[in-house]
């Protein structure tokens, strides 16, 4: 049965590839029908499992290939994480998909591509269960890779669209840099323990197969691929381009599949892990970096999903902290609860720009009235998020925290807590600029100055950005190139954006201010909207949110310590909990509420005029630019990439060249000696004819073997 | 008194072929070649009837070992159509060139 759940996404893809471009509808069904289904035998299994003794799990093998001694198999390999993986995959692929139905329409006009959108989704699913259901690393790697060229096909979805073009391009190379380093940790333990299946690595492991120096090399070249695909400092700057795709596609990518299957490769592999310490504290230190790190960018971004994207990144920072210090089931529990409220808040968010059509938050505000649905499920995520009582955020938050302490890194824990502290403080950012207050249309930057003789001002810098400078929307771009012809509105809003975007590149100062008034009045248009234009979304998108906004006040307590963590012992195998640190969980309690009464006395308490943050100046500046790293990487391309490059061109042209002209020079001069001979007078030939003749005879005379 | 055995027809043999090879390889008229191949192809006619006579036949086939002088008819066979096709091409040659001399025909050169 169970090897249904990843087939049945595969089937639907396949179907609707083959046969269900027309009708559109149709492919929605079918793929919603199979994921269904998935979820149904994910969580009957669940249920057999929690009602199963400690150590259950469920193995199934079938025969892949044979290359002399290396036997591949496909397996269903189901523990108490594989499981809890199961039905977070297919709950949050299912809600995702239900919701695309209403996302992916737009004004009643079904986006072009909707079949093909869902047929990606599918298969998207489909390629992480069977990550998830993988007993042995190359199955694994299968499924590692799939997911990566799946988030390359939904992040470049609206492949029209540079921008989206460039961030898929961008998510799959950056991804392909941590994919080698896993390949190669991959073949590693290949070479040392003669299997590719996690039992016997283990077993081997155990048994010290493998020198601790190498175990630890392996065991970090292993993590490079979860830096990679779960957008771990130094490779995360993929994630937040990747917020180009449809929204539904951000959710999925940031709560579910993508970036989860990093953490539950870690998770999966924890046993090696905790054998090797160094490798270990790696994966600690990466994940606590990143997550502080990250989440300095979500202080400061304007585009309400880039603010969600960066925070995907510190949590998935906090997980593999929480793994690195030995806290499977801290890791895997925040894995599993942020998968539900960030999932939430993506949808949230989705319906934000679907209903306003702006994603610049500057430019919201005021949508609590008008959408009222996503006001309390954004709410909820929020409060989730920043992890209040009794949110899903909050234990698995404090789980992380307080195995972090109880491990003895107590650096960590206080890089948690300030994460903790700045998560609150970002998210409710977002929340209060998005619903409360009033629309903000109209929006002026205060900072950038009017007049030539104006001092330049350092905020235009941060500005240039054009991404977090310019209310991007994807559906009225869409609309503008791919709409019915003759919709002047539609093509006037998108010039508008375009002249917006070109110049805050330029960095102008009042040609930028124009500009991005321009941008906002764009809205206006017929298919493009503002904030005061918005409208709540339909069922098939608030369902979904109401159905995660349960999931992620509720699923918070299957981790309670007082209950015994019942989720740790299940996906553990361990029977002994810890009790809860009530002084830590009561201190970041109020932290997290400190920060949202921060938040809320800055954005949320009176109109908002300035972004506040500008008072710190070149720091602003620095963060917002995303710390320089793209323009770093960027330089790095150029003067590494580029410079090899031409020394190999350098090589290629003399050396290898060189080699190949000296052979044809060879053949050319020995052709043109022993052309030569060939004088064109027969006796000559007969000659020649006849002395080998003599030669052959004269041999077969004196050495020929007489019976 | 002189008997005249294998040994006689061979050097027989022997002297004709070695004749008609000098020929061939040094004449200069195609004519001349010609007639000179055919000096070779009869030398060892000769080498071939001689061989079948003198040589004891093998068991179970005929008294005297005929594959020799079927093997020399062959050989005229074939030198008849030989010579033919060869005075055909020496024929178009002259009609072309004007000329059957071969140091004149050197085109097979590079």
């Amino acid at each position: 049965m169970l090897w249904l759940v990843p087939a049945l996404p595969l089937l639907a893809f396949v179907l609707i590839t083959a046969f269900l471009r027309r009708p559109q509808m149709l492919a929605a069904y079918v793929s919603i029908l199979a994921i269904a289904i998935s979820f149904v035998i994910s969580l009957a299994t669940l249920f057999r499992g929690m009602s199963a003794p400690a150590g259950w799990r469920v193995e199934s093998i079938v025969p892949f290939f044979t290359i002399g001694p290396m036997r591949v198999e496909l397996s269903t390999f189901v523990d108490g994480l594989g499981a809890v993986m199961l039905v977070v995959v297919t709950l949050v692929s299912m809600l995702v998909q239900i919701y695309s139905t209403g996302y992916m329409v737009e004004h009643g006009e079904m986006d072009p591509g909707f079949s093909r959108f869902f047929s990606y989704l599918s298969l998207f699913t489909c390629s992480m269960l069977l990550l998830v259901l993988a007993n042995n690393f190359f199955q694994l790697f299968v499924g590692w890779e799939l997911v990566g060229l799946c988030s390359y096909l939904l992040v470049g979805f609206w492949y029209f669209k540079p921008e989206a073009a460039d961030a898929a391009k961008k998510a799959f190379i950056t991804t392909r840099f941590g994919d080698l380093g896993f390949l190669i940790g991959i073949l590693f333990v290949f070479a040392f323990t003669q299997s590719f299946s996690f039992a016997d690595v283990t077993e081997a492991v155990k048994s010290n197969a493998i020198p601790p120096t190498w175990l630890t090399v392996t065991m970090v070249l292993l993590f490079c691929g979860a830096i990679g695909k779960s957008a771990q400092f130094p490779l995360h700057v993929w994630l937040p381009d990747a917020m180009e795709g449809p929204t539904p596609v951000s959710a999925l990518i940031h709560a579910a599949t993508m970036v989860a299957a990093g953490v539950y490769m870690v998770a999966r592999l924890f046993e090696l892990f905790e054998s090797a310490p160094t490798a270990a504290a790696v994966v600690a230190w990466i994940g606590g970096i990143t997550a502080i790190f990250a989440a300095t960018h979500g202080l400061v971004m304007r585009d309400i999903k880039r603010v969600l994207a960066y925070s995907t990144v510190s949590q998935l920072g906090y997980m593999m902290m929480a793994l690195g210090v030995g806290g499977l089931a801290a890791g895997t529990f925040h894995l599993t609860t942020h998968a539900f409220f960030k999932a939430l808040l993506f949808l949230g968010s989705g319906s934000v720009i679907h209903g306003s059509g702006v994603q610049d938050m500057f430019f919201l505000g005021g949508l609590g009235r008008r959408m009222p649905i996503t006001k309390w499920t954004f709410l909820v995520g929020s409060l989730a998020l920043a992890g209040v009582f009794p949110f899903a955020g909050f234990w698995s938050k404090d789980d992380i925290l307080s195995s972090a302490f109880n491990s003895g890194n107590y650096a960590l824990g206080v890089i948690g807590i300030v994460t903790a502290f700045m998560t609150a403080f970002y998210i409710f950012r977002a929340y209060f600029l998005t619903f409360s207050g009033e629309p903000r249309p109209d929006w002026v930057d205060p900072d950038v100055f009017h007049g030539a003789d104006a001092p330049k001002p350092m905020i235009d810098v941060a500005h240039a950005d054009p991404v977090a400078a310019v209310a991007y929307e994807p559906n009225a771009y869409y609309a503008a190139t791919h709409g019915p012809a003759g919709d002047p509105h539609a093509a006037h809003a998108e010039l508008a954006h375009a002249e917006a975007a070109s110049a805050h590149q330029g960095a102008g100062t009042e040609a930028s201010s124009a500009a991005e008034h321009g941008a906002a009045h764009g809205g206006h248009g017929h298919l493009a909207r503002g904030a005061h234009l918005a409208h709540e979304s339909g069922p098939a998108m608030t369902l979904p949110l109401v159905v995660l906004a349960i999931f992620a006040t509720f699923v918070g307590f299957v981790g309670a310590p007082q209950a015994g963590n019942p989720f740790g012992r299940f996906v553990t195998g361990e029977t002994a909990a810890e009790g809860m640190n009530y002084a830590l969980a009561g201190g970041t309690l109020i932290l997290a509420l400190i920060a949202i009464f921060w938040a809320w006395s800055w954005y949320g308490r009176g109109a908002f005029v300035r972004e506040p943050l500008t008072a710190l100046g070149p720091v602003y500046v620095m963060v917002a630019r995303r710390y320089y790293l793209d323009d770093l990487y960027n330089w790095m391309i150029g003067v590494f990439i580029l410079g090899f490059s031409q020394v190999l061109a350098w090589f290629d042209k003399n050396v290898v060249d060189g080699v190949v002209n000296l052979v044809g020079w060879i053949t050319r001069v020995i052709g043109d000696a022993i052309s030569r001979t060939e004088t064109g007078r027969e006796p000559n030939y007969a000659l020649a004819v006849f002395g080998g003749i003599a030669v052959i005879v004269f041999v077969l005379l004196n050495y020929a073997v007489v019976r | 008194m002189l008997t005249i055995g294998l040994t006689h027809y061979l050097v027989l043999s022997a002297i004709v072929f070695t004749i008609g090879l000098y020929g061939a390889l040094s004449k200069r008229n195609a004519v001349v070649i010609l007639m000179s191949i055919e000096l070779m192809f009869n030398a060892v006619n000769i080498a071939f009837v001689a061989v079948s006579r003198f040589l004891p036949p093998t068991a179970g086939s005929p008294p005297i070992n005929l594959s020799g002088q079927v093997f020399a008819l062959f050989v005229i066979t074939v030198a008849a159509a030989e010579a033919s096709v060869a005075l055909a091409i020496i024929l178009a040659i002259y009609r072309a060139r004007k000329t059957v001399s071969i140091d004149d025909l050197n085109l097979m050169k590079w």
